[in-house]
């Protein structure tokens, strides 16, 4: 059976990057918003703001904006899931000699396209608007890795709800969700200007680790430990959260 | 009969075997015992009201759900330890039309069977959509596609691969009768063919003209089994008496229609305009 795994995800995942590029304006909502939040935040509250680093604050901006479009583009992961469970697809699927992991991963690596196209709009954008990097081809390399591995994560969370759900709202409620952590981290002020309590909360919550790391590899300077930081966070969300996420699929589907 | 003897002979005999299949959803005891069985080459209609427990039964037979008691075996292959194996030879299609609305008619059945693993799945799709005589729908997309459309694309993405045995869990409702006398006439084709077809249906009419066997699910168990006129001898013997036959609203409404969808009845004759 498991000879089929790959050709099974292959075919599957052909049939959702289908939705993909059938809806384009599924990959194009889930830019407005980062795009309308960067425009905000480095023409309107940037100023402001006192980041402490040399750069313009769109530079400071960009990591924590680039992980808000990966939040609010897992929502369409859940939604999709969600309606081939309701609709019976996955039943169909299920009854059929196909590798049982792939239906899945077919929607968990369609997360993983889509998302890095949006990511790159978002990064065209930011050019546009004078985001400068000196940051090497390791660097960027490094960068994107980061962020696949930030949407392979937040997609597992997102199959959670999108299996998990009961209305296509609920599904999709968990990008309002995941968009907020970048909001309570170092992603748009320096996390020592908040309160206390917030201050903590921020300081030690897995977007201020990633954030930290993108900014640091943007600017040329060493990432320390951060990037350690990160990635344990990284990995340990992806582990709990994919077994979460299969273990919900087995009780839902049967 | 030993498992070997069943699969040896399963050509020709039970296509689908159930033994005391029992079901639970916690307190709530949905099956409690069934037996059933379907022939090659056979159709058997399940009968029974809503909440009956056919399309549990359905599932655990598609290996969707695992019985809590009791075996069923699909071609002399248990449903639980080869399930596998049990879903090379099925097809299911449930009681909504579970296709792809953002693929083509087309593209879903080229999936189904690059899933299937056939060798040429663009020649599989275009045969399906000329015997479902989709051919000049096959390049638009499903969600286009009317009610009676997508159930024949749903009954078409079943019989990718020719599986052996197909189960239909009420496959009309929601259909006018002009689609639901299509589907008809393609499941009476199938089991000519040699398939097993069990279909669920709370419509008699449709278990009267379809089945070889009816079997009737009330409360948990088949309470009875058998052909038409086997199920009529349970009751006392007809007395003749006549009586003025009515055209059925179904008879006046194919006649008014005619037998080929797509005639629209002409409108009132337009109004002469002088000016």
């Amino acid at each position: 059976m498991s000879t089929h795994a790959v050709s099974d995800t292959a075919a599957l995942t052909g049939r959702s990057l289908r939705h993909v590029l059938r809806s384009p304006d599924t990959i194009v909502t889930s830019v407005v918003t980062p795009i309308a939040l960067m425009l905000m935040f480095t023409y309107v509250f940037g100023g402001a703001i006192e980041t402490g680093s040399r750069g313009s604050y769109i530079d400071y901006v960009l990591p924590g904006i680039l992980l808000i479009t990966v939040a609010s583009g897992v929502a369409y992961t859940s939604y999709r899931l969600f309606l081939d469970v309701s609709s019976g697809i996955v039943e169909r699927f299920r009854s059929m000699p196909i590798a049982r992991p792939s239906v899945l991963w077919a929607h968990v690596l369609t997360s993983l396209v889509a998302n890095l196209a949006g990511v790159a709009i978002v990064v065209a954008v930011a050019l546009l608007l004078g985001f400068r990097t000196g940051a090497s081809a390791g660097a960027w390399l490094a960068v994107l890795g980061m962020l696949a591995l930030f949407t392979l994560t937040l997609t597992w969370i997102a199959v959670i709800a999108g299996v998990g759900a009961t209305s296509p709202d609920g599904a999709s409620g968990i990008g309002y969700v995941l968009i907020f952590l970048p909001f309570i981290s170092s992603a748009f002020v320096p996390t020592d200007t908040m309160p206390g309590p917030v201050a903590w909360f921020a300081e030690h919550q897995p977007v201020t680790a990633v954030v930290d790391t993108i900014r640091a590899l943007f600017a040329g300077q060493p990432v320390g430990s951060d990037i350690v930081v990160a990635l344990a966070w990284l990995v340990g969300v992806l582990v709990v959260a994919y077994l979460a996420a299969v273990a919900t699929y087995r009780r839902r589907i049967g | 009969m030993s498992t070997a003897a069943l699969r040896a002979g399963a050509g020709s005999s039970t296509a689908v075997r159930v033994r005391g299949v029992e079901k639970s959803f916690g307190d709530v005891r949905v099956l409690r015992g069934v037996d059933l069985d379907v022939a090659a080459g056979s159709v058997v209609a399940l009968l029974g009201s809503n909440g009956a427990g056919k399309t549990t039964l359905v599932r655990i037979l598609a290996t969707l759900l695992r019985p809590d008691a009791g075996t069923a075996s699909v071609h002399g292959l248990d449903v639980v330890a080869e399930a596998a194996q049990v879903r090379h030879a099925i097809s299911l299609t449930g009681q909504f039309a579970a296709v792809d609305d953002v693929l083509t008619g087309r593209e879903n059945l080229s999936l189904i069977a690059r899933l299937r693993h056939l060798p040429d799945p663009g020649a599989v799709a275009d045969d399906l959509l000329a015997r479902f005589g989709l051919t000049d729908a096959g390049g638009r997309r499903a969600g286009t596609y009317s009610g009676g459309m997508r159930r024949r694309l749903d009954i078409a993405m079943s019989l990718v691969g020719d599986p052996a045995v197909i189960f239909l869990d009420e496959p009309t409702t929601g259909l006018d009768p002009q689609a639901r006398l299509d589907v008809w006439a393609t499941i009476t084709r199938l089991a000519a063919g040699g398939t097993a077809v069990l279909l669920t249906t709370q419509h008699l009419d449709e278990a009267e003209h379809l089945a070889d066997r009816i079997a009737i699910l009330h409360e948990g168990v088949i309470v009875q089994d058998g052909t038409l006129a086997e199920l009529r001898r349970l009751l006392p013997p007809a007395t003749v008496e006549y009586v003025e036959k009515q055209p059925s609203l179904q008879d006046v409404f194919l006649a008014l229609v005619g037998p080929t969808t797509g005639t629209p009845t002409p409108d009132a004759p337009a109004r002469e305009d002088p000016s």
